[in-house]
């Protein structure tokens, strides 16, 4: 099974929620992963202190012209819709970082002179934390596209009984790769305008991409009732409430897993997996 | 004019609240809000909207079955996981290729390449932007679409219309809210601006993001000062952050403090600063403004200054 926690909002907990699940997992004795996807900002690293054991580049693939058999007939650049690569006199510039990697450029070339050569844009860890399997990506510094690092964390996922995937926050093409695929998702939000506004613009995104979710209410403090109203309307259940505890912020401010510096957590975080496990039945039945 | 950009690495730091208080504080201002795909600022300044425009940023394809002849040179091509084998049948073949407008990256290729025409390629409306008059000033921002790219590309539209109105009516400051993280929304959002203002916050999280924005701006060239949000969750690992800022070159803007108010100002749709004047937060927010305005009028007078 394949969970995605994912957000909207920015900072809402999808990563204490994301490696407490995977924590309570692996206490039950079930085989699990936890996959960073958050590759712009990957933490989980800094709970879990996974020991990494395999690193690896991710690379794409950028044109390089050779300028002896081009013929100067701008086709490459007619073709590119990102301006990566334009003809300009008795020259071809490739531009690296607005390269999409389409390939379009090299096919359309009549006289064979561009090849593809890899470019870095990131890295892949890979590793254990106990018995967790652990993966994750990290976008090189100064590289615009992300979309291509997290589609190699989830081309190394471990074939494990649950694989749990941190999704980045927002809306856009990271969130939606960092979740297409996982059998349900997790929206972690907070009983705020700002948490409820981009909860419903996530909740937009994963109707679009026809995946089934459920809400985790953080920070829950007087009733989370705008939220409730919300969930209730559009039928989305509500998995879990987190508790506006001080505690955990000071937990996750020392770097600890809440399930092991506050053990009374055990339980919200084993229903709530229980919830994710339930409500994924249902969906495949 | 002087453009401050207000970003933060780690979600969920502030930057939004912040950027609505320093609103409030500064004067002759325009706004940015260049988070485009979870836009928030709205929701505190309550915009009146003047202009409202459709944004396209790109292109998609799309096959028309009736053309199609299922030889797959689409599916061959195509790098994204675009194509399925899913579409409806018609008089010469029982099945035909579709594309999946979300995996679709807007490359063409398949469109070029199909020996049948049967791909229609052309721009796709992305998103919405508005121009709009708060009670601080005119406001720029957007909305992309749901799962929808090219969001860099609408953070620079939006970055552009807000210059342009403050050049129009002769005003100081740009104001920008950024997205975060450290991928193409964040660098369209400070390439070229005057100042960063980076918000963090006294956590694991919060020290480890900041590393990462931080190399980003110096990879840029843009000079950064960081604040310390909800310094008192952990006052020992704030001061690690300020140490840390110092030793990499920046300055540090300021702390502010853990306050209850921040929320509760949202929720009724003002600042901080506007809603309890007198809390811990509006304090410590007012100074660092005053500390930010004294550097932004000095870059003024000194334009040609590099700070590095």
């Amino acid at each position: 099974m394949q969970i995605a926690i994912a957000s909207g909002k920015g900072g809402t907990g999808k990563t204490t929620v994301a490696i407490n699940l995977a924590w309570i997992a692996a206490h039950q004795g079930r085989s699990v992963a936890y996959l960073d996807c958050d590759v712009e900002e990957p933490n989980g690293h800094l709970f879990l202190r996974p020991e990494i054991t395999d690193r690896q580049a991710v690379v794409e693939r950028i044109p390089q012209v050779d300028l002896q058999k081009c013929t100067r007939c701008g086709r490459c650049g007619k073709i590119c819709q990102y301006s990566a690569i334009v003809s300009i006199g008795k020259t071809v510039l490739v531009y690296p970082d607005l390269c999409h990697s389409c390939g379009g450029c090299r096919l359309v070339c009549p006289t064979g002179a561009i090849t593809e050569i890899p470019l870095e844009i990131g890295s892949l860890e890979r590793g254990t934390a106990g018995a967790i399997q652990f993966v994750q990506g990290s976008l090189k510094i100064g590289k615009a596209r992300a979309v291509p690092v997290i589609q190699a964390v989830k081309s190394v996922s471990p074939q494990v009984d649950l694989v749990i995937r941190d999704a980045p926050p927002g809306t856009s093409c990271p969130v939606v790769e960092s979740v297409r695929g996982a059998d349900y998702v997790v929206l972690v939000t907070e009983p705020t305008p700002f948490g409820l506004h981009d909860l419903r613009l996530a909740v937009e995104v994963m109707h679009a991409l026809k995946l089934p979710c459920g809400v985790v209410v953080n920070r829950a403090g007087s009733p989370a009732n705008e939220v409730r109203w919300f969930c209730g309307a559009r039928q989305i259940p509500i998995l879990a409430e987190i508790p506006d505890d001080r505690r955990l912020a000071e937990a996750y401010a020392q770097g600890s897993m809440i399930c092991e510096a506050l053990p009374e957590y055990e339980t919200v975080f084993a229903g709530l997996l229980d919830a994710i496990a339930r409500q994924a039945r249902t969906v495949a039945a | 004019m002087q453009e401050l950009v207000v970003i933060s690495g780690k979600g969920g730091t502030g930057k939004t609240s912040l950027v609505a208080s320093l609103a409030a504080l500064a004067e002759r201002l325009v706004l940015a809000d260049c988070d485009v795909d979870a836009a928030d600022l709205h929701l505190v300044l309550s915009p009146e909207i003047e202009r409202r425009e459709q944004f396209s940023g790109g292109s998609r394809a799309r096959i028309r079955p009736g053309h199609c002849s299922a030889c797959g040179k689409c599916l061959e091509l195509c790098r994204f996981g675009a194509v399925a084998f899913d579409g409806p049948g018609n008089g010469r073949v029982s099945k035909t290729y579709r594309i999946d407008a979300i995996a679709c990256e807007g490359c063409g290729v398949c469109a070029y390449f199909c020996p049948e025409e049967a791909i229609e390629f052309g721009p796709v409306v992305n998103g919405q932007w508005f121009i709009s008059t708060t009670r601080h000033g005119p406001m720029v921002y957007a909305r992309l679409g749901v799962a929808e790219e090219n969001s860099g590309k609408l953070v620079s539209l939006v970055r552009r219309e807000a210059k342009r109105i403050a050049s129009e009516r002769n005003l100081d400051l740009i104001l920008v809210d950024g997205s975060p993280g450290i991928g193409c929304p964040v660098i369209a959002s400070i390439t070229g601006a005057d100042l960063a203002l980076v918000v963090t916050e006294p956590t694991p999280s919060g020290l480890h993001d900041l590393n990462r924005v931080v190399k980003l701006t110096r990879h840029f060239g843009i000079p950064a000062w960081v604040a310390v949000n909800k310094c008192d969750l952990n006052l020992s690992l704030c001061e690690e952050i300020e140490g840390r800022a110092a030793e990499q070159g920046l300055s540090v803007a300021g702390r502010i403090r853990y306050d209850s108010t921040v929320t509760e100002a949202q929720i009724r749709a003002l600042s901080v600063v506007e809603h309890r004047p007198e809390s811990a937060a509006a304090e410590d927010i007012r100074q660092i403004w005053t500390r930010l305005e004294g550097v932004l009028r000095e870059r003024q007078r000194e334009p040609l200054r590099v700070i590095s």
